[in-house]
């Protein structure tokens, strides 16, 4: 009914018409899939929450006489970097603690500083720490570095998350006597609390449920820049069981992203402490979904009482990789603050922000109505949910 | 006349001790439990608004101070800082007292600083370290 370039021609032209992800919802119950694509052509979606699977790579530059950081050992403000690279590239994870961070040596640990944070100060253009030892060649003959960088001398700084904006997520509580950490937050005793991290109706992969849009190469929002995606993300599962309207009742999809980092900015990459887990970057998404036809639509309709997903114990259950389910809830159910697990009221909490994905399709709808973003074509497709792409778990084996 | 509200936080050895009774038997004061919260082998959390003479309300603070609680003035305050906070609401079960809530017209975080306990739990979790104490 539409293509992409047509699309583009209109944002070009400045009459393209843009929705959030939030605002089609009431136009396709109000007018019907058939009319809404005929009105609408981008709808934008969004989401902020930690994603520890994020990272970015650098490239510092070569000193005089020069060094060989391949192979050594390299920190940034105490946090270590990933050195199995050339001369002077780097990787920092965005789970990277300082060595001598306590871990949960005392339990539990607070975890209040590590990669993302590293990350988050780079971006803010902070002076950072930088310390690299190594062993010194003919060619490379350096073998002590310790200078002050600023993400504007490097070469490159590049963010590149290799599984972020997860198409949907369990719900975690705890069934056991004591408090508990986890990467879903801090988990009260005897169902305390139920705490889940999506944005729902807002969240890119949940609009586009079957990756009919999105694809390898699409622009999109990423930590307050441009970026794109570059791949499917890891433990990408599409083929898990989904409700009539399409949208998976656990986790499934992920996305892999890339992009300049120094277009980016703080405020859509934060650091966040998980008290007794670690550390992780929060990292604002938000992808436009183009709506090509009725079906597209329809999809980017999608609203959080249709989103359904589990609850699952993470006292037992999650840590010991059992499958059972405690049952099932819908985000409409999430958001109004209490949901019913085993015939108790227990009150939820979210780790992705609402109010904050919301603002990001906002700024998306803003950039596209300006003209300052155009739609790409995706490249190639991601694993779909007929495609038999699974994850899987861990088969150990004896070592020989 | 003295009347304050205050915050004790029992460490584990001291949670089987009367120590309320003997603010009440041996120094005259009289109390008024707002939240307890003691569990056995944990650390246990009173807040309470303690009231008596002058002279009595001190000797009885001078007894809790002995007897090894740690005593916050409830006055002591708890912010948010606004240019961290997120809006995730991850904060809002963890609240013993409703003092953070979700505004279900634009779902950002509220926190009602005069529900708060200063209990500091929210300090703790949250992610963005966007909640403060303020001596």
């Amino acid at each position: 009914m539409k293509t992409i370039a047509e699309i583009n021609q209109k944002i070009k032209k400045g009459d393209v018409v843009v929705v959030t992800a939030e605002e089609i919802i009431d136009l396709v119950g109000k007018k019907g899939a058939q009319k809404a694509a005929q009105e609408v052509d981008v709808v934008t979606t969004g989401t902020f929450g930690p994603m520890c699977s994020s990272g970015a790579y650098f490239n510092i530059g070569h000193s005089k006489p020069r060094i060989k950081i391949g192979g050594g050992i390299c920190k940034i403000n105490d946090v270590p970097a990933y050195t199995g690279l050339a001369a002077v590239d780097l990787f920092l994870g965005a789970a990277a603690l300082p060595d001598d961070d306590p871990r949960n040596k005392v339990y539990p640990g607070e975890f209040r500083y590590g990669g993302g944070h590293v990350i988050e100060e780079m971006v803010a253009g902070k002076d950072l720490r930088l310390e690299a030892v190594s062993y010194g060649t003919d060619c490379y003959p350096r073998k002590k570095l310790e200078t002050m960088i600023n993400i504007r001398d490097l070469n490159e700084a590049v963010l590149f998350n290799i599984r972020n904006s997860y198409q949907n997520y369990n719900v975690a509580v705890n069934l056991s006597d004591r408090m508990i950490y986890t990467y879903m937050g801090a988990l009260k005793p005897n169902l305390g609390n139920a705490n889940y991290s999506c944005a729902g109706q807002l969240s890119p992969l949940m609009k586009d449920p079957y990756y009919k849009t999105i694809g390898i190469g699409s622009r999109i929002f990423l930590g307050g820049g441009i970026g794109y995606v570059a791949w499917h993300g890891t433990q990408h599962n599409p083929g898990v069981p989904r409700k009539d309207c399409g949208a998976p009742a656990c986790g499934a999809g992920t996305l892999s992203v890339i992009g300049d980092l120094k277009q980016m900015k703080s405020e859509w990459l934060r650091g966040t402490s998980m008290f007794g887990y670690g550390v992780s970057l929060a990292v604002g998404i938000g992808v436009p979904i183009p709506i090509l036809n009725a079906e597209i639509a329809a999809y980017a309709a999608i609203k959080d009482e249709e989103i359904y997903t589990q609850v699952i114990d993470y006292s037992q259950d999650y840590p010991q990789f059992e499958s059972r389910k405690l049952g099932e809830v819908n985000y409409a159910q999430l958001r109004s603050g209490t949901i019913v697990v085993n015939g108790r009221e227990v009150a939820t909490g979210a780790l992705s922000s609402y109010s904050k994905a919301k603002e990001i399709a906002e700024t998306l709808k803003g950039w596209i109505r300006k003209g300052e973003f155009l739609l790409t074509e995706p490249v190639a497709a991601l694993p779909g949910a007929e495609s038999g792409y699974a994850v899987r778990p861990l088969r150990e084996r004896p070592m020989y | 006349m003295t009347s304050k509200r205050i915050v004790l936080h029992f460490p584990h050895r001291l949670v089987d001790q009367p120590i309320v009774y003997k603010l009440v038997k041996d120094f005259n004061l009289s109390f008024n439990i707002l939240k307890a919260s003691v569990t056995p082998q944990e650390e246990g959390l009173m807040v309470l608004e303690l009231s008596g003479q002058d002279a009595d309300f001190k000797k009885g603070m001078d007894y809790l101070q002995s007897s090894g609680l740690k005593i916050q003035p409830l006055s002591e305050d708890v912010k948010r800082n606004q240019a961290k906070c997120t809006d995730c609401g991850v904060c809002v079960p963890i609240c013993p007292v409703q003092a953070l809530a979700v505004d279900p017209t634009n779902r950002k975080v509220i926190f009602y600083e005069d529900k708060c306990i200063a209990c500091e739990l929210c300090i703790k979790i949250c992610p963005a370290h966007a909640m403060e104490i303020h001596f």
